[in-house]
C-alpha cells in the first residue's frame, strides 16, 4: 500500500477546477485580497483618508495609482477599502445564508401553511429586480454601509431559501428521517442531526458562488450613494468620483478592477467548487 | 430547471390530442398564470408600501427639505394634501382605489401625475433594454452553443473564461469605462442624454425616440437618437452575455447527452440540423426561462447605467424617487417593473407551451 505524501494529499484536496493555471490564478487572487482585507491599513504607503498629496495626480507620479479629487492616494484608499466591500460582502452572505437556510428549513421541514407562507413570500421578493427593490429599501432606511448590508439581505435570501426547501423536501421522506421521529425525536432535534447536515455542502456552493453578487451589489448601491458615506474608502463610491470626473481615468479604473479581480476570482472559485461537489442542486 | 423536471407528467403519453381539450387546458394554464400575476402584483403594492413607510426616513421632510419640514403649519397643509394624515391602512386603501382606476398619484418631487412620469420614462428604458436583451441573446445562446460542442477543448475555455469575466463586470464601472474610451477618447459617442442639446425630440408616439423618428421620417433625428443609444445598450449587452452564455452551455450540454440527439447524431444527419431541430428546440425551455430572467435582472442594471449615462428612464427615476422617499412614485415604479416582470414570464410560460407540447398536456 503506497501512502500519498502530505503535499500530494493536500493537493488532492483543492477542487480539481482549481488544480490548473487560471484556477491557481484565481485561487491566489483572492488569498491575496483576503489578507489585504486584513492587513491593508498597516501596508498601505499614505494615509487614505488625508488630504495632503496634490489632487488629480496622475498614477505614477506623486503615487503609484495617483491621487483623488480631495488629494488622497488611491492605491492606499483601495488597500483599506478591501476590508469595507469584501468584509461587508462576507457578512452579507453569511446573513442571508443563515435567514434564507433557516426558512427554507422551516418550509421544507413543516410543509403545508406554513410552507406555502413562506415559498409565497419568497416568490413575491424574487419577483422584484434586486437592484431597484435594494435601492428603495436603502433610501428609506438611509444611508449608511450597515442599512446597504440590511438593505441587499432583503434581497439576497431567497435563493438560499428555495435551495435548502428542495433538499429538505427530498430528505424528509428518508428512512433515517422517520426512524429518528418514531424513536421520539423533537422536530428541532430531527432537523438538527438529520436533515441539516444534508443542506450543508449545496448551501456552502451557494454561498460561495454568491460571495462575488454580493460584492457588486453592496458596492452598486454605494455607487449610487445609498451605503458607504464619505470619507469611508468604499470601492463603489471611488467610482461614483468618476462619473463627475470621467477625465481623470484612474479615479473609477482602478476601484473597479479591483471590484472585478475580487468578483472574478470568487466566482471562478464558486464554480470550481460546485463542479467538484455538486450535487446537482445548483444551475450549472 | 432541466425540462424533465419542470413536468412531472414528462413521461406520460399525450392524453387527450383532441383539438377542444387541448385548447381549455392551455385556456386554465393561461387563467392560472394570470391570476398569480395578479396576486403577485397587489403583493408588489404591499411591500413597497410597507417598505417605504415602515422606515425610520421621514418622507415629509425629504420632501419638503430640512426648512420647511420645521414649519408645522406647512407640514400639516402637505400631510393633508397627501393624505398623510390618515392612518396606514386607510392610505393603502386609498392608494388601491385610485390604483383600480389607473391613478397611481402625484408624484412629490416632480408635482407631475406619477402615470405621466412613468409614461416618458419606460420607454426610454425599453428603448435601451430591448436592443440589449436581443444583442446578448444572440450572442450569449451562440457562444454557449460553441463552447458546449467544443466541450473542454480551448474554445470552451476561452469562452468560459469570457462569460464568468461578463458576470463579474461592475455594470457602473463598465458604464464609466465605455463613456471615457468611446467618447472622450475616441470622440466615437455623443455624448450623454438621449439627443444632442439643440435636436428637437421627434412626435410623440410610441415615446422610443428612435421609432418615433422613423415614423415622423426624421432622418437626422433618427441618427442622433440612435447614435445616443449605442453606448448604453452596449454595456447592458455586455452585462448580460455572460449570464445568457453560461445557462446556454449548461442547458445545451445537457441535451447533447441526450439519446435523441445520439440517435439523430447515429443516422447522418448534417450537423447544422441536428443543431437547429434537436439540439436547439431541447434546449429552447431552459434558454428562453433564462432570457426572460435576464431581462429582469436587465432592468436591474439600467439604475446604474442610467445614472451615468445621463438616460432619463425608468432607472434614473426610479432613483431619484426613491432618494426622496417619493412614496407614489416608488411605488409606481415598482408596480411598473413589476408587470413588466410578470408580462415577460408570462409570455415565457406561454412559448413554453408552443415550443414544449409536454407543457401544454396534463396541467
Amino acid at each position: 500500500m503506497t501512502r500519498r505524501s502530505p503535499t500530494a494529499r493536500l493537493w488532492r484536496a483543492i477542487p480539481p477546477g482549481l488544480r490548473q493555471p487560471l484556477g491557481l490564478a484565481a485561487g491566489l487572487i483572492a488569498l491575496a485580497w483576503l489578507v489585504i482585507c486584513l492587513i491593508g491599513p498597516a501596508i498601505a504607503p499614505f494615509d487614505p483618508l488625508a488630504q495632503d498629496l496634490p489632487r488629480f495626480s496622475p498614477p505614477g507620479e506623486v503615487s503609484f495609482l495617483g491621487t483623488d479629487e480631495l488629494g488622497r492616494d488611491l492605491f492606499s484608499r483601495i488597500l483599506a477599502g478591501a476590508r469595507v466591500t469584501i468584509g461587508l460582502a462576507l457578512v452579507l452572505v453569511c446573513l442571508s445564508m443563515l435567514i434564507g437556510s433557516l426558512l427554507g428549513l422551516l418550509a421544507g421541514f413543516f410543509g403545508r401553511w406554513v410552507d406555502e407562507a413562506i415559498m409565497r413570500f419568497t416568490d413575491l421578493v424574487m419577483a422584484f429586480p434586486t437592484v431597484i427593490l435594494a435601492m428603495v429599501t436603502a433610501a428609506a432606511l438611509g444611508a449608511s454601509l450597515f442599512n446597504a448590508v440590511l438593505a441587499a439581505l432583503v434581497v439576497s435570501w431567497p435563493q438560499y431559501a428555495r435551495v435548502v426547501r428542495s433538499i429538505v423536501l427530498g430528505l424528509r421522506g428518508n428512512d433515517f428521517v422517520w426512524s429518528g421521529r418514531l424513536l421520539g425525536f423533537s422536530a428541532v432535534r430531527s432537523i438538527r442531526v438529520d436533515i441539516l447536515p444534508g443542506t450543508m455542502g449545496p448551501t456552502l456552493v451557494l454561498a460561495s458562488l454568491d460571495i462575488g453578487t454580493a460584492a457588486l451589489l453592496l458596492s452598486g448601491l454605494s455607487f449610487l450613494g445609498l451605503g458607504a458615506r464619505p470619507p469611508t474608502p468604499e470601492w463603489g463610491s471611488m467610482v461614483s468620483a468618476a462619473v463627475s470626473h470621467f477625465d481623470k481615468w484612474w479615479l473609477g479604473v482602478f476601484p473597479g478592477l479591483a471590484i472585478l479581480t475580487v468578483v472574478i476570482s470568487f466566482n471562478f472559485i464558486g464554480d470550481a467548487l460546485r463542479d467538484a461537489l455538486d450535487p446537482g442542486v445548483a444551475p450549472r | 430547471m432541466s425540462p424533465a423536471s419542470a413536468n412531472p407528467d414528462a413521461g406520460r403519453p399525450p392524453s387527450g390530442a383532441g383539438g377542444g381539450r387541448r385548447h381549455s387546458a392551455l385556456a386554465r394554464y393561461v387563467a392560472k398564470r394570470l391570476v398569480i400575476a395578479v396576486g403577485l402584483l397587489f403583493g408588489m403594492t404591499l411591500v413597497t408600501f410597507c417598505l417605504t413607510n415602515l422606515v425610520p426616513g421621514d418622507p415629509v421632510a425629504a420632501a419638503l427639505g430640512q426648512r420647511a419640514a420645521d414649519d408645522p403649519e406647512i407640514v400639516a397643509r402637505f400631510r393633508t394634501e397627501y393624505g398623510l394624515d390618515r392612518s396606514l391602512p386607510a392610505q393603502y386603501l386609498a392608494y388601491l382605489g385610485r390604483l383600480i382606476r389607473f391613478d397611481l398619484g402625484t408624484s412629490w418631487q416632480t408635482h407631475h401625475a406619477v402615470a405621466a412620469d412613468l409614461a416618458k420614462a419606460v420607454p426610454a428604458t425599453m428603448e435601451i433594454a430591448f436592443g440589449a436583451i436581443v444583442g446578448a441573446a444572440l450572442i450569449g445562446i451562440t457562444f454557449g452553443a460553441w463552447s458546449a460542442y467544443r466541450r473542454g477543448l480551448a474554445t470552451d475555455q476561452v469562452l468560459r473564461l469570457v462569460s464568468l469575466i461578463g458576470i463579474s463586470l461592475p455594470t457602473f464601472w463598465t458604464a464609466i469605462v465605455c463613456f471615457y474610451v468611446f467618447y472622450y477618447r475616441l470622440g466615437w459617442a455623443p455624448g450623454s442624454g438621449r439627443l444632442t442639446p439643440g435636436v428637437a425630440a421627434p412626435p410623440n408616439v410610441t415615446g422610443m425616440y428612435t421609432v418615433d423618428a422613423l415614423l415622423a421620417g426624421e432622418w437626422r433625428t433618427f441618427v442622433d437618437a440612435s447614435a445616443h443609444l449605442a453606448l448604453p445598450t452596449l454595456v447592458l449587452t455586455l452585462y448580460t452575455i455572460g449570464l445568457l452564455t453560461r445557462f446556454s452551455r449548461t442547458s445545451i450540454l445537457e441535451v447533447l447527452d441526450q439519446d435523441y440527439v445520439r440517435a439523430a447524431k447515429a443516422k447522418g444527419l448534417p450537423g447544422r440540423v441536428v443543431f437547429f431541430r434537436y439540439v436547439l428546440r431541447g434546449a429552447a425551455v431552459p434558454v428562453l426561462t433564462v432570457v426572460g430572467l435576464a431581462f429582469g435582472s436587465l432592468l436591474s442594471g439600467t439604475v446604474l447605467v442610467e445614472s451615468v449615462f445621463g438616460w432619463p428612464g425608468l432607472g434614473s427615476y426610479a432613483y431619484q424617487a426613491a432618494s426622496k422617499l417619493d412614496l407614489l412614485a416608488v411605488m409606481g415604479v415598482g408596480l411598473v417593473v413589476g408587470l413588466v416582470y410578470l408580462c415577460v414570464n408570462l409570455a415565457v410560460d406561454l412559448a413554453y407551451g408552443f415550443i414544449d407540447p409536454r407543457v401544454r398536456v396534463g396541467r
